[in-house]
């Protein structure tokens, strides 16, 4: 069966959509994904979509979900690379996926997760002292 | 009314058109010496030359016999028409001036049709009547040939207004600024939407800046499709800030109970600017040289 690979980098996950989704990958995705960021411990999810030409209301709220998901298990999910037409068609659709963190490109995502990782690094050091 | 009469009747027309064209010619273009000739607008030899080959177009579709406009031999002739209302819409005529161009043939066609009819009194009335229609009919052809020119230039107006009025300028690295100017409809924001997210990804920017200086008014669809591009913007990872909003338009927004507390907002340009200067990192420095 078709899947989406899901790479591990450091800390993070790496999570590379490059085929259409339909909706039982996006399904075999959210379970893949949840079951590996219990296992690895991960701190943030990285989802580049720059090869995401199609959306339908139904992936446009699997992202919604994994977010959501991924927060429950203490990590941050930050989409990357969106493409306008994409973008046009989710807000058309009345999804602006409030609890997803977005950037421009991997690099930036990246940085979006160290930054808040280390945000969160920091507070508890505060605490400690 | 039987074939024989119509006959007979465009037989009247058809022999006076043939027979006095000079005459109609000359009455014809001192008929229309009046207000409404515009001669500020157009030759005499023009008008001239337009009037004649009128007369003979119309004299061919005369002797086709047939009084339907949309037929074959009157072709030519609703060509011509349409080919003056075309240039008189634009060198400036009103519908009225176009109008009068073919309704003033009426008055010297009608005098020789008398002429020649003689005391006939029904026979008058029916070539005048006949005569009358057709003139009519042509007179409206010419005045819907005016109208769909006027429009054609309305609609080649606005949307060149469309493209001259969505440009997205590249403000620092990282930094994109859209001045939005005139009213914002669903179909411009779309093209704005496009040029803008578009704009984001080939210059990689961080921080979008939607300048509403020049728009007019903000009802709630305008508020509505501002939303929509921001949203769009953040879903692909840029930031975007709305500046240029003028005390009028704040208090607006506030009593229609649009919400935009989820969207960052500037009074002006420059205050957009320096607080996406801040959010990429860049800090501007005062260098002060002393003489």
């Amino acid at each position: 069966m078709e899947k989406i690979p899901i790479l591990r980098m450091g800390e993070f996950l790496l999570v590379t959509i490059q085929v259409d989704m339909h909706d039982r990958l996006a399904m075999t995705l959210q379970e893949d994904l949840t079951s590996r960021i219990s296992e690895t411990a991960a701190r943030g999810v990285l989802i580049d979509i720059s090869s995401l030409e199609i959306v339908d209301s139904f992936i446009g709220r699997m992202l919604g979900n994994i977010a959501a998901m991924s927060r429950v298990l203490d990590a941050q999910t930050v989409v990357v690379g969106m493409q306008p037409a994409v973008a046009i068609t989710l807000v058309e659709l009345g999804m602006s996926l409030p609890g997803v963190r977005t950037a421009l490109n991997v690099d930036a995502g990246m940085e979006l997760l160290k930054q808040s990782l280390n945000g969160h690094k920091a507070k508890k050091n505060v605490r400690r002292t | 009314m039987s074939k024989g009469v119509q006959n007979s009747q465009s037989t009247g027309l058809h022999d006076v058109l043939s027979g006095h064209e000079a005459a109609i010619l000359d009455d014809w273009i001192r008929e229309m010496s009046g207000e409404t000739r515009r001669s500020d607008l157009m030759k005499d030899s023009e008008l001239r030359a337009q009037c004649s080959r009128f007369l003979a177009l119309l004299r061919q579709g005369v002797a086709s016999g047939s009084s339907d406009l949309e037929s074959a031999a009157w072709q030519p002739a609703r060509e011509q028409l349409a080919d003056v209302s075309r240039t008189r819409a634009q060198q400036g005529f009103t519908p009225t001036e176009t109008a009068t161009f073919v309704f003033s043939v009426k008055k010297p066609l009608f005098t020789l049709l008398r002429e020649q009819t003689g005391n006939d009194a029904d026979a008058l009335a029916a070539q005048l009547w006949m005569t009358s229609e057709l003139i009519d009919s042509l007179g409206l052809y010419t005045t819907e040939m005016f109208l769909k020119t006027r429009e054609e230039i309305i609609r080649r107006q606005q949307e060149e207004m469309l493209e001259l009025s969505t440009p997205v300028v590249k403000l620092w690295d990282g930094i994109l600024a859209l001045p939005v100017i005139g009213t914002l409809d669903s179909a411009r924001t779309q093209i704005v939407m496009e040029a803008l997210l578009e704009n984001i990804v080939k210059t990689n920017s961080r921080v979008a800046i939607i300048d509403i200086t020049g728009v007019p008014t903000v009802d709630t669809v305008v508020a509505q499709h501002l939303l929509k591009t921001v949203t769009a913007a953040r879903l692909m990872g840029a930031d975007c800030i709305i500046s240029g909003v003028r005390p009028q338009i704040a208090q607006t927004i506030v009593h229609l109970g649009i919400n935009l507390l989820d969207v960052t907002t500037k009074a002006t340009l420059s205050d957009a600017f320096a607080l996406a200067l801040q959010r990429t990192g860049v800090t501007l420095e005062h260098s002060l040289k002393v003489a």
